[in-house]
């Protein structure tokens, strides 16, 4: 399966590099055949992003040291060691024989000029091609990563493009000269799942078509099985293992990969079981690798009595368009016609991709937003009647997490004093020394020591801040939280410990969860019901069951469908996915369609399509 | 209080912003009893160059005043001009600046263009203007200098405030119930301050010039008390025979100044816990 007579476009020997005192990677070595893919994987903090970024010299320009080692790149005509060159030679192969692709398509093309002129730049500046030339040569590249109407799309700006849409004009400036290496960082981590299985489709293309070597970059095991042909997996700066992609997934030996492997979520997993369970983790001890905590079944939904939280026909919109004198002309509707109930003690999902309105039925429950139609009740008692005090109790007992733990804490004010906010503003506690028992017996409750809270936020991790999100989550004790995407900006293996927190504290505070997310294979492990939301609308709800194995409503297979497999092995067979996101933007007169649905299992609702 | 050496508070910039300052501000304090006879006219002595007479240390000016005294004295009005009209502008503009950020709408609008209103209106002619109206005195002058002022605070707090409003820590404190006093008072207050102190230290150097400026124009204190501006102006015409008239009076400022910005530097970087402006 492996053509051991391919030699070798990039081999790193011995690479260290250090920050100032610090050593970020270690005595790093690998090698990238012709032709085919090496992923880099790693958590956080692991040294990949500095790996790509020394192998493009841009780590220099920012400060890093290359203590030992060599990068060597066959460049067709000879051997050349990178870390030796000038920055003048190594601006030369930058953007030519090596290129390079950034996580966020949104800040890396320069928006006051055209699509056109920045792809035509690079090939004036590397091939000296004529303008004109340049832009014949642009439309063909935009098609090529099957951006439809490239000649038109050559005008256009990148604040007219969406986020799928450019970083496909990403790819193909950093196609543009045909480089031997290409080096994606994390391209797809910004994207929706169907806009991410649309970019891996092109770049498996043009690699194939173009013959160029890749490195990919990335956290996610299951882009990683969908792309790479081999892995390299770093651990604080250091290789720990290395080997084709099969054999990594299939026969892990380090007990770090062991454990990253056993942490990601995997589509299907618990495929014919009712409730979602708590299952063990992988965590390294030590440098041992250890089982921890129990298997069991979180069969904590009280279903039989009245729901905790009733949504009916809830509308959000917001005004974006207005004429002179004040009149709105154009509008979003970020929600129509949403119901939905969470029973106390059930986690309840609502997923979709950006835009779909999730968020802003979460912000709206929370009273960050307002409904402009539909009702909400909470136990039993509808908020539009609710008088002032009746409102404020409610943010008690309604608790919100954000989705990022590094812009959710102030980061003037200790942790101590954050997680206590709740407490302040509730009057929970009689005096000062009953509140600081208070936060620390909250902090031991999310597992961290009760003394951290004299500490400010930027002395944690991002996990370790989520955890302190939490505790001031439970500070009030809430009888729902709210979590918005609180997982996507953890590690894996962090996102897995904070699951199992979360399970925990619904055994045991019997705490109902509302759980928003874009990733479909974590939502199959948390919920016991799922809503999927497409364009503000609620198209399919239902048990966990239901929608994941009785899928009824296309855009719920689509979705399904793009997640990428972390398994190598398995066969993929994915609908060619095409096409962007509607606008939801709308003009005053036009409303979306009313949806009607069909219950066509006990619990199960499904709409027209 | 050795907790306190040993922190990262105790710093060089602390030592010698705050020695500076302390050094000023005391002097200035006590100056009156160190040199009783500030204002005595020697005319048998004008001119005296510095260094050359044990009772006149700095020299004489063209009067025969005493140099060194006069700068002390003078420091009075200067500090008090420079300090005061500094504290009432960031009160005023910060509040506005709050008010307009965060609560948007009419008060935005209200605060915003009155403020375009004042930046709209030359400084020379709003002074004229106040002084004719209200007449020249040492509070008056500082009334005038916060009025053209508290704009300038105002617009920066409410560009960061705009900016810090929809961060996640200040929805989540209004999601957990959070009155707005207390969100405005311990989660943006905090998270602004850092370039206000800067525009503060900054603005006090310029307002004690601009004090000088208006004494000049006839529109400030009354001439014949000492100040630092008021020297600087007087000495300019003898600055090719009697350099050290106004040059003096120019270091006391340049120190002032130096010593307020090495505070200003020291405040910002205490007031941040991440460290991240600190070297």
């Amino acid at each position: 399966m492996k053509d051991l007579s391919s030699p070798q476009i990039l081999s790193v020997e011995g690479l260290s590099v250090s920050f100032g005192k610090t050593r970020v990677i270690d005595d790093l070595s690998f090698a990238v055949p012709k032709g085919r893919t090496v992923a880099v994987v790693g958590e956080s903090g692991s040294g990949k992003s500095v790996t790509s970024l020394s192998i493009m010299r841009l780590a220099d320009l920012a400060g890093a040291r290359f203590d030992a080692g060599r990068i060597v790149l066959d460049t067709g005509a000879g051997q050349t060691d990178l870390l030796g060159l000038t920055q003048d030679a190594a601006r030369k192969i930058r953007g030519k024989d090596i290129a390079m692709i950034f996580q966020e398509p949104m800040t890396s093309l320069n928006p006051v000029y055209t699509v056109g002129e920045q792809i035509a730049e690079i090939l004036m500046l590397h091939e000296g091609s004529s303008r004109d030339a340049a832009l014949r040569e642009a439309s063909r590249l935009l098609s090529l990563v099957r951006l439809p109407d490239a000649d038109a799309m050559l005008k256009r700006y990148p604040h007219q493009l969406s986020g799928g849409m450019r970083q496909r004009v990403m790819i193909a400036i950093a196609v543009a000269c045909r480089p031997k290496l290409l080096i994606a960082d994390e391209p797809t981590t910004a994207l929706d799942v169907t806009i991410q299985a649309q970019i891996l489709d092109i770049l498996r293309d043009l690699q194939e078509e173009m013959g160029m070597s890749m490195i990919f970059i990335t956290h996610d095991m299951g882009v990683v099985a969908e792309i790479a042909d081999d892995v390299v997996v770093m651990w604080k700066g250091e290789k720990v293992e290395e080997g084709p992609v099969g054999q990594i997934f299939a026969h892990p030996q380090h007990p770090y990969t062991r454990s990253l492997l056993s942490a990601v979520p995997k589509l299907g997993s618990t495929e014919g079981q009712d409730y979602p369970s708590k299952t063990p983790l992988t965590v390294l001890v030590d440098g041992e690798p250890q089982l921890v905590g129990e298997t069991r079944v979180q069969d904590t939904a009280q279903t039989q009595g009245d729901p905790l939280l009733v949504v009916r026909d809830l509308s959000v919109s917001f005004d974006i368009r207005k004429t002179w004198y004040g009149r709105t002309t154009h509008y979003i509707p970020a929600v129509t016609g949403a119901s939905f109930d969470v029973y106390p003690g059930e986690t309840i999902s609502l997923v979709g991709e950006s835009g779909s309105g999730k968020s802003t039925i979460a912000r709206t429950v929370m009273q960050l937003t307002e409904p402009t139609g539909g009702a909400i009740t909470f136990d039993g008692r509808n908020m539009a009647d609710m008088g002032l005090a009746e409102r404020q109790k409610l943010r008690r007992e309604i608790q919100y997490i954000f989705q990022d733990p590094f812009a959710s804490l102030n980061p003037r004010q200790t942790i101590g004093w954050s997680v206590a906010e709740p407490i302040r503003t509730h009057g929970l506690a009689d005096n000062d020394r009953e509140t600081r028992s208070r936060v620390g017996e909250l902090l031991e409750r999310v597992g961290m020591p009760a003394d951290v809270a004299e500490r400010y936020p930027h002395q944690f991790s991002g996990g370790q801040r989520q955890r302190i999100c939490i505790a001031r989550a439970l500070a009030g004790k809430p009888r729902l939280i709210i979590a918005d995407e609180v997982l996507s900006a953890l590690d894996v293996s962090i996102q897995a410990q904070v699951i199992n927190l979360f399970m925990d504290l619904q055994k045991d505070e019997g705490i109902a969860f509302l759980f928003v997310s874009h990733d479909m294979a974590v939502v199959e492990k948390v919920s016991h019901r799922v809503a999927v939301l497409y364009l503000g609308q609620i198209v399919e709800l239902g048990s966990r069951r239901q929608i994941f194995e009785q899928t009824a409503h296309p855009y719920t297979q689509r979705l399904l469908s793009a997640v990428p497999n972390p398994d190598p092995a398995a066969k993929r067979e994915r609908t060619p996915l095409d096409g962007e996101l509607p606008s939801t933007t709308r003009r005053v007169d036009d409303r979306p369609a009313p949806v009607t649905y069909d219950e066509i299992a006990k619990g199960h609702f499904v709409a027209r399509h | 209080m050795t907790a306190f050496f040993q922190s990262r508070y105790w710093s060089l910039e602390f030592i010698l912003g705050m020695g500076l300052t302390a050094f000023i501000v005391i002097g200035v304090l006590l100056s009156t009893w160190i040199f009783p006879d500030v204002g005595a006219i020697d005319l048998t002595a004008r001119l005296v160059p510095p260094f050359e007479r044990a009772d006149h240390l700095l020299g004489t000016d063209p009067l025969g005043r005493d140099v060194l005294a006069r700068i002390f004295v003078g420091g009075w009005i200067s500090l008090e001009v420079g300090f005061l009209s500094v504290l009432g502008s960031v009160l005023i503009g910060v509040l506005m600046g709050l008010i307009a950020g965060y609560y948007r709408g009419v008060w935005d609008v209200i605060v915003m263009r009155f403020a375009d209103v004042q930046l709209a209106l030359p400084f020379i002619l709003l002074a004229i203007t106040i002084i004719a109206i209200i007449g020249g005195s040492l509070t008056n002058t500082i009334i005038l200098l916060i009025v053209s002022q508290w704009v300038q605070y105002a617009r920066l707090v409410r560009a960061q405030v705009l900016a810090l409003r929809d961060r996640e820590f200040v929805l989540a404190a209004r999601a957990i119930g959070v009155k707005n006093r207390n969100i405005i008072l311990s989660h943006l207050l905090p998270n602004l301050m850092g370039p206000v102190v800067v525009l503060m230290t900054l603005n006090v150097a310029n307002n004690i010039l601009l004090e000088s400026s208006l004494t000049f124009l006839g529109l400030g204190v009354d001439p014949t008390i000492p100040s630092w501006g008021g020297m600087l102006a007087d000495g300019r015409t003898y600055l090719q025979t009697a350099w050290w008239v106004s040059v003096f009076p120019g270091v006391a400022i340049l120190l002032t100044v130096l010593g307020l910005n090495l505070l200003g530097d020291w405040l910002r970087d205490t007031l941040d816990p991440t460290g991240r402006t600190a070297k």
